[in-house]
C-alpha cells in the first residue's frame, strides 16, 4: 500500500477546479496533517482517497499496485450513525469484512472500552454528545484495524476537553503502526499530532514539510499568511 | 335472476372456451348436437344455445374475442330455468382473456386485486424513505466497503419505524377498499364478502344499524393497529433517538 504515490490529480465541480494538479507521496508511517483555507481541496482530496469519488484526471500508485480493497478507513466531519445502540455500530464496519458475531462483539468491546464508551455500550448512538459521537466514529474506523486512516476534521466544533480526548485516541491509533492523513484548522492540533504537514490552496499542494520546519520557516507565501491568520478567506467560484 | 324464454347476451370469450366453461358449471348434460349449437339437457329444464363470433374487440394490442351467445329454454318451468341459469352464471361470467383462470368471484382473485391496489402505494412511501436514509449513509456506507445487497439490508432494518408508515398506509387502503374487492370477488356470502362490501350492502338494503354496527367494528379495528404503530414509534423515538 506504502509509499501511496498521488500524481496530478483533476476534479471539477460547477465549472471550478476544486482539484488543479494535486501531486503527494506519502511514507507508511506517521501524521500527516492537511492544512489549508475553506474550499482548498482537503475534504475532495480525503475523499478520491477513499475513493469515495473519482478524479477527472490523475493516477494513484499504492505501493506499486492497484487501490486495495480493504486497509483504508474514513472518519467524516459529520459522522452518521445508525438507529441502534452503541455496540451494534462499532460492530457494523465489520460486517463488510464478513467477521464472525462472536469475534465483532469482542473486537467492539475492546476498541469501545479503549474510546472511553465501553459503558454506553447498550445506549442509542444518536443519543451521544457530538464529542462521543466523534469518538465512536473513530472506534468504528479503527476497530478494522486500517493500515491508512483518513480523518476529515474529527475535531470541528468540539470542546476542547473533547479534542483532548480525540487526540489521545488519534495517537493511540498511530502506534498501533496506522498511517493517518488528518485535515484540520487548528494549528496548534497541528502542532502537537503532525509529523508532517501539507499546505494545500486552491486544489494543489503548496508545501510538504515535517510539522517544526513548517511553522517555523514556511516556504510559501499562502502558507505564511495562512499560519498568521492573514490568508484571505476564498470565494467558492 | 329472471328466466325468459330467450334472450342474446354478448360474452368475451371463444366458441370452445365458453363450451369448456359451460360443460364445467353444468357437468354431463351438454351436447353440441350441430356445429355452433350447445344443449343442455338439465333434469327439469332444456336449454339451447346457439353460438356466433363477431369481430374481435382491440384494445391497444390487447384482442378480446366477441361470442354472441343466443340462449332458448326448449322446456322447463321459471324455478327450474332460474336454477340452470344461476348454475350458468359462473360459466358465463368468467369467460373473457383470462376466463379459463377461473379467478372472478374466488378470495385468490380479490388478493390479486389488492395487491394491484396496495403495492404501488407502499412502495411509494417505502422507496422515499429508503432514498432518504441511502443520501444519508451513503459515504459512510461506502466508505467501509459495503456492498450493494448488504447496504439494503442496513438500510432497510435502520428504516424499520418510518416502514411502519408504509405498512400502515397499505393495510388502510386495503381495509377501505370496497370497489375492486367488490368486482371481482362479488360480494358472496360466507366466501368473498369484506366488512366493507357488507356495509356497503347493508346500506343499499336499507339496514343501517347494522351498517353503522359494521363500520364501527372496522373503525375500531383500524384504531387500535394505528394505536400499536404510533405507540411503537413513540418507544423507538426514545430508544434510538
Amino acid at each position: 500500500m506504502f509509499p501511496l504515490r498521488i500524481r496530478d490529480l483533476h476534479w471539477h465541480a460547477g465549472g471550478r477546479a476544486v482539484l488543479d494538479g494535486f501531486s503527494l507521496e506519502l511514507g507508511g508511517e506517521g501524521i500527516t496533517i492537511l492544512l489549508g483555507p475553506n474550499g482548498a481541496g482537503k475534504s475532495v482530496f480525503l475523499r478520491s482517497v477513499c475513493g469515495l469519488l473519482e478524479p477527472d484526471a490523475g493516477h494513484f500508485d499504492w505501493g506499486g499496485g492497484a487501490r486495495p480493497a480493504s486497509g483504508v478507513s474514513m472518519v467524516f466531519q459529520h459522522p452518521k450513525m445508525l438507529r441502534d445502540s452503541v455496540q451494534a455500530n462499532v460492530e457494523l464496519a465489520l460486517r463488510p469484512l464478513r467477521v464472525a458475531a462472536g469475534e465483532r462483539q469482542t473486537r467492539a468491546r475492546t476498541v469501545l472500552e479503549r474510546v472511553g464508551l465501553a459503558h454506553r455500550a447498550g445506549d442509542s448512538a444518536r443519543g451521544l454528545s457530538g464529542g462521543e459521537r466523534q469518538r465512536l466514529a473513530l472506534a468504528r474506523a479503527w476497530i478494522t484495524r486500517p493500515r491508512l486512516l483518513l480523518l476529515d476534521e474529527p475535531t470541528a466544533s468540539l470542546d476542547p476537553s473533547s479534542v483532548d480526548a480525540i487526540e489521545r485516541i488519534v495517537r493511540e491509533i498511530r502506534t498501533e503502526g496506522t498511517r493517518i492523513l488528518m485535515s484540520t484548522h487548528n494549528l496548534g492540533q497541528a502542532m502537537r499530532l503532525a509529523d508532517d504537514v501539507v499546505f494545500i490552496d486552491a486544489g494543489r499542494v503548496c508545501e510538504h514539510a515535517p510539522v517544526q520546519r513548517f511553522f517555523a520557516r514556511p516556504a510559501s507565501a499562502a502558507a505564511r499568511l495562512y499560519i498568521q491568520g492573514e490568508l484571505p478567506w476564498r470565494m467558492a467560484f | 335472476m329472471c328466466a325468459p324464454e330467450g334472450f342474446r347476451r354478448e360474452v368475451g370469450a371463444t366458441a370452445v372456451e365458453f363450451e369448456r366453461g359451460l360443460r364445467l358449471a353444468v357437468a354431463g348434460v351438454v351436447s353440441s348436437p350441430q356445429p355452433g349449437v350447445l344443449r343442455v339437457d338439465a333434469p327439469a329444464a332444456v336449454l339451447e344455445v346457439a353460438l356466433t363470433e363477431l369481430p374481435e374487440r382491440c384494445i391497444g394490442q390487447f384482442r378480446i374475442p366477441v361470442l354472441c351467445a343466443h340462449l332458448r329454454f326448449l322446456s322447463g318451468n321459471r324455478a327450474a330455468r332460474q336454477a340452470l341459469l344461476a348454475r350458468m352464471y359462473l360459466a358465463l361470467s368468467r369467460s373473457g382473456s383470462l376466463g379459463e383462470l377461473g379467478l372472478l368471484y374466488s378470495p385468490t382473485a380479490m388478493v390479486i386485486a389488492q395487491t394491484v391496489l396496495v403495492v404501488p402505494l407502499m412502495a411509494a412511501i417505502a422507496r422515499q424513505t429508503v432514498e432518504d436514509a441511502w443520501h444519508d449513509y451513503e459515504e459512510e456506507l461506502t466508505a467501509m466497503h459495503f456492498r450493494w445487497f448488504d447496504s439494503v439490508r442496513v438500510l432497510l432494518h435502520d428504516c424499520r419505524h418510518s416502514l411502519m408508515v408504509a405498512v400502515l398506509a397499505g393495510l388502510g387502503r386495503a381495509m377501505s377498499e370496497v370497489g375492486a374487492v367488490m368486482i371481482v370477488g362479488g360480494n358472496i356470502d360466507r366466501s368473498t364478502r369484506t366488512m366493507t362490501t357488507a356495509i356497503a350492502l347493508e346500506t343499499s338494503k336499507g339496514d343501517l344499524p347494522l351498517a353503522v354496527a359494521l363500520g364501527l367494528v372496522l373503525l375500531a379495528v383500524i384504531l387500535i393497529l394505528n394505536g400499536l404503530a404510533y405507540g411503537l414509534r413513540l418507544w423507538a423515538m426514545r430508544r434510538y433517538a
